[in-house]
């Protein structure tokens, strides 16, 4: 293409001595300066950058880091540079999931590691990120294909798998293990791992995997009628995992009774999806690098523009094993870890001075107090701070279960009982 | 048991509860849990044979019983329309219900999910929670698949999204 608008170019000047009459120069001119501009285009269409060693905070436009390297400059993060040591795994690449890896990928996140299933879809184009070309990709495929585009110096791993199926969730366990992206990582290969998926049970298996990885991660949720979000820090043994209590869902103020849910499954905004992207990779950039306060829970409520926030407790009797094996070891090492935070309250409080904290509390929205004594119990429904519901009731107690009703099926074996079912279809 | 009509309660209350919460990573717990399966699976289709109200089949797809696949049916203005079924049993089951398929019907009703999977009411998941370990996969077909089958085929054929095959046809009368 430049070969040719080249020859072009010569062909025109070739043209214009020719012309013996310089009246028409004027607008062969012209006609050079437009292939030139094509030129221009064409140099500058899909280049990639190239990739860059090292985080640099010069002030110059062909720094794509300049301006978040500026948050080390004015004392908001100490270390922005950090960012590219980090690993994070996101599951579902879905309306939040790869709004927030793109807003990862441009920060200069070092590792993502995304999982997915599904394929783009044109119904998928009233969120953000995919484009219509992309349609009938895998979205990890498509992910990888923009966000390599946008910032080539971000490692991506992509996972086109269900991982709460037996297989799926083998190889998703084992690669968060992986430890080859920086061997000197305690615990597990990855940082944080971000859930992005659209139904309960899928968070369940992440939770499943983060509690026997003991592997810290983040919750996003938005919900079905599109109006209302949420976002959770969920820390092994030391905050309530997703199976410590029903989960919690920010309460729209509609009536249940009201919402019309015949012919429809579920409804997506691209706005409430962008808020809850936004403010769940805000809280992790806050904890990976150290910065502001981490949000335990944060919901989003769309139609009242209130934000809820609450902590919650683990519960010693939570169903899932992995966790109170958690719970087990975190009290072991509490009484150290509180020692060493009082240490640091202490040292931050002699600095205090230079950095005036605003304690008249005119912004803040927090309708619970974060110190530990007022952390929610997670049994107790009517401790719910306004404006949370639980979304689903607790199972009834195991030892009031009645006796099953057992029936005249005496069979004990488990072939015997497969071929008594198949003898039963087939007759 | 609100929001549930009087048939589909009657039923469920006839199919064996179960008793083992293991999941398919549990070893020899879950081979316990599997013959409760089978146990509450040929109670129900046995019910639902005395009763003429024969509506599925169903089968391990691997030895494991992980995976289960099978055929449903619905009859609507005396003309029978089946599809094929499929579900994996999550790792987390029975905490979380299986996601049953019908791949068949992917993209044809808004009330799915992606991959085929039905789109359950508001009433399924609270109640599945409330009972487990105690319902298995008799009550996910009983309390998902029938009444979804009963309210979408309905309109998936009146709005001609689904055409009757004539060679599966088969007179009820
Ligand atoms: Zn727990």
């Amino acid at each position: 293409m430049e070969a040719e608008l080249k020859a072009m170019l010569s062909d025109l000047e070739t043209l214009k001595r020719s012309l013996p009459d310089p009246s028409h120069h004027a607008s062969i001119d012209k006609m050079q300066l437009r292939v030139e501009h094509l030129t221009n285009l064409a140099k500058s269409a899909p280049v990639q950058r190239s990739k860059v060693k090292d985080m640099s905070a010069e002030v110059v436009d062909s720094n794509p880091y300049s301006r978040l390297m500026a948050l080390q400059r004015m004392g908001i993060v100490q270390n922005y540079e950090r960012i590219r040591e980090f690993s994070v795994a996101i599951v579902g690449i879905g309306g939040v999931g790869s709004v927030a890896a793109e807003m990862l990928t441009r920060c200069g996140i070092g590792r993502l590691l995304l999982y997915d299933y599904d394929k783009v879809e044109l119904a998928n184009m009233n969120r953000l990120f995919f484009r219509p070309e992309q349609v009938g990709m895998t979205k990890t495929d498509a992910a990888v294909q923009t966000l390599s585009d946008i910032n080539p110096d971000v490692v991506l791993e992509s996972y086109t798998l269900n991982i709460t199926t037996v297989q799926g969730f083998e190889t998703f366990v084992s690669s968060l293990k992986n430890k080859t992206f920086r061997p000197s990582k305690e615990g597990s290969g990855v940082d944080l791992v971000l859930s992005c998926v659209d139904n309960y049970e899928a968070r369940m298996v992440v939770n499943q995997a983060c509690n026997e990885l003991n592997q810290t991660w983040m919750e996003s949720g938005v919900s079905e009628d599109a109006v209302s979000g949420h976002i959770q820090l969920l820390i092994p043994g030391e905050t309530a995992c997703f199976a410590c209590a029903p989960p919690l869902v920010v309460a729209s103020g509609i009536d249940e009774r009201t919402l019309k849910r015949e012919g429809v499954c579920a409804a997506s905004l691209p706005t409430t999806m962008g808020v809850v992207a936004g403010l769940l990779v805000q809280n992790t950039l806050k904890y990976l690098l150290k910065f502001g306060h981490v949000s335990p829970y944060l919901g989003y409520n769309a139609l009242k523009d209130y934000f809820p926030t609450m902590e919650m407790k683990p519960n010693p009797q939570c169903s899932n094993v992995a966790c109170v094996d958690r719970q087990r070891e975190y009290l072991l090492v509490k009484p150290a870890r509180d020692a060493a935070a009082k240490a640091k309250i202490e040292a931050e409080a002699l600095s205090a001075t230079e950095f005036p904290l605003h304690d008249d509390n005119e912004w803040n929205i927090s309708v619970v107090d974060d110190s530990e004594l007022d952390k929610t119990d997670v049994r107790s429904l009517d401790a719910l701070p306004d404006g949370l519901v639980r979304e689903l009731p607790n199972a009834d107690e195991f030892q009031k279960l009645p006796v099953p009703l057992e029936t005249a099926n005496s069979i004990d074996d488990l072939d015997d009982l497969r071929r008594q079912l198949e003898a039963l279809s087939a007759g | 048991m609100e929001g549930w009509d009087p048939n589909t309660k009657s039923t469920l209350t006839q199919i064996p509860l179960l008793s083992i919460k293991a999941g398919p990573r549990d070893g020899a717990a879950w081979t316990q849990r599997l013959k409760e399966e089978y146990k509450g699976l040929i109670a129900y289709t046995s019910m639902n044979k005395s009763n003429d109200n024969d509506w599925f089949r169903i089968s391990a797809a691997n030895p494991e019983g992980t995976r289960w696949t099978g055929k449903c049916w619905y009859v609507h203005n005396l003309l029978k329309y089946e599809f094929d079924l499929q579900f994996d049993i999550p790792v987390t089951y029975p905490s979380t219900a299986p996601e049953i398929e019908l791949p068949q019907l992917d993209g044809k009703t808004h009330k799915m999910y992606r991959g085929g999977k039905i789109c359950l009411t508001v009433h399924f998941k609270p109640l599945w929670a409330k009972n487990c370990p105690r319902f298995g996969i008799a009550h996910a077909l009983c309390l998902g698949l029938a009444p979804w089958l009963a309210a979408e085929v309905p309109i998936l054929v009146d709005s001609g999204m689904i055409k009757h095959k004539d060679d599966v046809a088969t007179s009820i009368l």
